[in-house]
């Protein structure tokens, strides 16, 4: 059996569930999403079209992600369905996670890859490494393996006619010892950076906070991309954290990343390097972002970001 | 309280990457310790300096050459170090069996380490120790203080940050915001010449490696690189807007 996990936000199902689907899809056989919360009915009725079967945990103390439980939970459930494979989303609870999970089975831990065969009990797949640079292909025989998928890797999968049964499972769960006391979260309406098909990213080059909102976001609001940010501005205190770009921030493989005002660190490069297109703004002619554009103006992006958003008007 | 902390050396982020047979030739560069490990070792310093009782154990687990990373995070401050040298290549997960097993003989209370590996692109590291040794663990965390057994802090989650409180002993992960870390001055340099590194042979600790990494290689995906003049700016910008929408056809 492969065993998916079905990360959710708002009652919904991410992108990333439909993800693994076509993981599991492509390496066939019976496959169960796993779905856990609290009050998660519409989320398992989501996944009921993405799999053969429904697991759901729907349990109170389930209602606030913690590391230690989503490990244990999942260990239980692949133990007890004898899972060959473990599909787990590469966010950032995932990473965090399927270690744990990995340990426990003591299984082999294929992080973050962007292809995957299952061929006689081998396990081969591709990711990325040293800052986005190389492609590292990885190798593990084992009667299981734990794998966590790059978000946008995979296609999504096409949801099913028919809806799969669902079955409600009971676990064993160890008591929280991460007490959170607070929580603040960076509620957007926008689109999220890791599942938008356009990232519109802004660096100091833009000038100001304000010049931020002005170039990036009105730029971004027009086209319906997402809102991305380097390092820089996160420092500066100019934008959030969770719009940052690159090694210790997001990272992000969008149909097109229009980089503004950005000169392109490698510690930038690597969170955006494998976009399908790259677009640079930037005064500087010798910026390295330019290196690796498609397309790109060299000129003032205080003048040509606003005279974008005039032609996208018309 | 014992702080052990680990430190992996890397490519510096401005070396070029070279591959040799089907493998990245680290053979010429410049290695440094990872920026984020370096957090881990600032952050213990802190906490011993802030007034906790603590010995800052330093780690390194891989090629002879890993050394010169236990000699910089010694001239920093660290305690001692311990090396257990090997020329496998260790995956995440099997590198955690050695880790915990040197933090069990240690009797570590509070391990320290990157969030991030900069030659892996793996977060899986420090989350791996943790359930080895059936720890909590904060990932990503940004601020650190430590009270009697219980840690708080600030760490950054999937969308936003959260407060927690942590009983010791646990396992922390680095992120960027958490520290700067300082140079070794002269002085400490000199001092730390003297400082104990111990030996632990590899084969003692019985870990094999779950991964094979079949083959290595620089995928350079080619670019048009067609870049405007922008000293006309509308004309420019109406030009980009006209070949994003039809030739690149990523906006309609």
């Amino acid at each position: 059996m492969i065993l998916m996990v079905v990360e959710h936000a708002n009652g919904k199902a991410s992108k990333s569930a439909c993800e693994l689907a076509t993981a599991a899809r492509q390496l066939g056989g019976e496959v169960a999403a796993l779905v856990l919360g609290s009050g998660v009915a519409p989320v398992a009725a989501e996944a009921a079209f993405i799999a053969g079967q429904v697991l759901v945990a729907d349990t109170p103390s389930l209602a606030e992600y913690d590391a230690e439980l989503w490990a244990a939970a999942v260990a239980q459930i692949a133990r007890a369905g004898e899972a060959h494979t473990i599909l787990i989303a590469a966010s950032r609870s995932g990473c965090e996670y399927s270690p744990r999970v990995a340990v426990k089975l003591d299984a082999p831990l294929l992080e973050d890859v962007f292809s995957l065969q299952h061929i006689d009990s081998v396990f081969r797949a591709e990711r990325y490494t040293y800052l986005n640079r190389v492609t590292e292909r990885i190798e593990a025989e084992a009667p299981l393996a734990v794998v966590t998928l790059k978000p946008g890797a995979f296609a999504a999968a096409v949801p099913a006619t028919e809806a799969a049964e669902q079955f409600d499972v009971d676990l064993e769960l160890p008591q929280r010892r991460l007490v959170v006391t607070a929580r603040t979260r960076e509620k957007s309406e926008r689109i999220s950076l890791t599942e938008a098909d356009i990232v519109v990213s802004g660096g100091r080059g833009v000038g100001s906070p304000e010049g931020f909102a002005e170039l990036i976001e009105g730029l971004a609001n027009q086209i319906g991309a997402a809102v991305g940010a380097t390092r820089a501005v996160v420092d500066a205190g100019w934008r959030p954290y969770a719009e940052q770009v690159g090694q210790t921030g997001k990272t992000v493989q969008p149909r097109a990343y229009i980089a503004v005002g950005i000169s392109g660190a490698v510690q930038h490069l690597s969170g955006m390097n494998k976009s399908k297109v790259i677009v640079a703004i930037n005064k500087d002619a010798d910026a390295p972002i330019f290196k690796i554009a498609d397309y790109g103006i060299v000129g003032d992006v205080k003048e040509i970001v606003p005279a974008m958003i005039r032609e996208l008007r018309k | 309280m014992r702080i052990l902390t680990i430190v992996r050396q890397v490519p510096g982020a401005e070396e070029s990457l070279r591959i040799k047979d089907g493998k990245v030739d680290l053979e010429g560069r410049k290695l440094v310790i990872d920026t984020m490990d370096e957090y881990g070792v600032e952050e213990a310093l802190r906490l011993r300096e802030s007034g906790a009782q603590a010995e800052v154990v330093v780690l390194a687990v891989g090629p002879a050459r890993v050394e010169e990373a236990l000699r910089t995070a010694l001239a920093m401050g660290a305690d001692r170090a311990v090396l257990v040298e090997t020329g496998v290549a260790l995956d995440a997960i099997s590198l955690s069996n050695v880790v915990a097993q040197v933090a069990a003989r240690e009797e570590a209370d509070l391990i320290l380490l990157g969030g991030q590996q900069a030659d892996w692109d793996s977060q899986a590291l420090g989350a791996a120790i943790a359930e080895r040794l059936n720890w909590p663990q904060a990932a990503w965390t940004n601020l650190l203080a430590v009270k009697d057994t219980t840690l708080t802090g600030r760490h950054d989650v999937d969308e936003g940050t959260e407060s927690f409180e942590l009983p010791l002993p646990a396992v922390v992960t680095t992120q960027q915001g958490l520290n700067d870390p300082r140079y070794p001055t002269l002085p400490n340099i000199v001092r730390s010449r003297k400082k104990e590194i111990r030996r632990e042979a590899f084969e003692s600790f019985s870990v094999t490696a779950k991964l094979k990494i079949v083959g290595e290689e620089i995928q350079v995906k080619q670019r048009l690189k067609m870049i405007l003049d922008g000293k006309d700016a509308q004309a420019a910008a109406s030009r980009l807007v006209q070949l994003l929408r039809e030739e690149a056809r990523v906006i309609a």
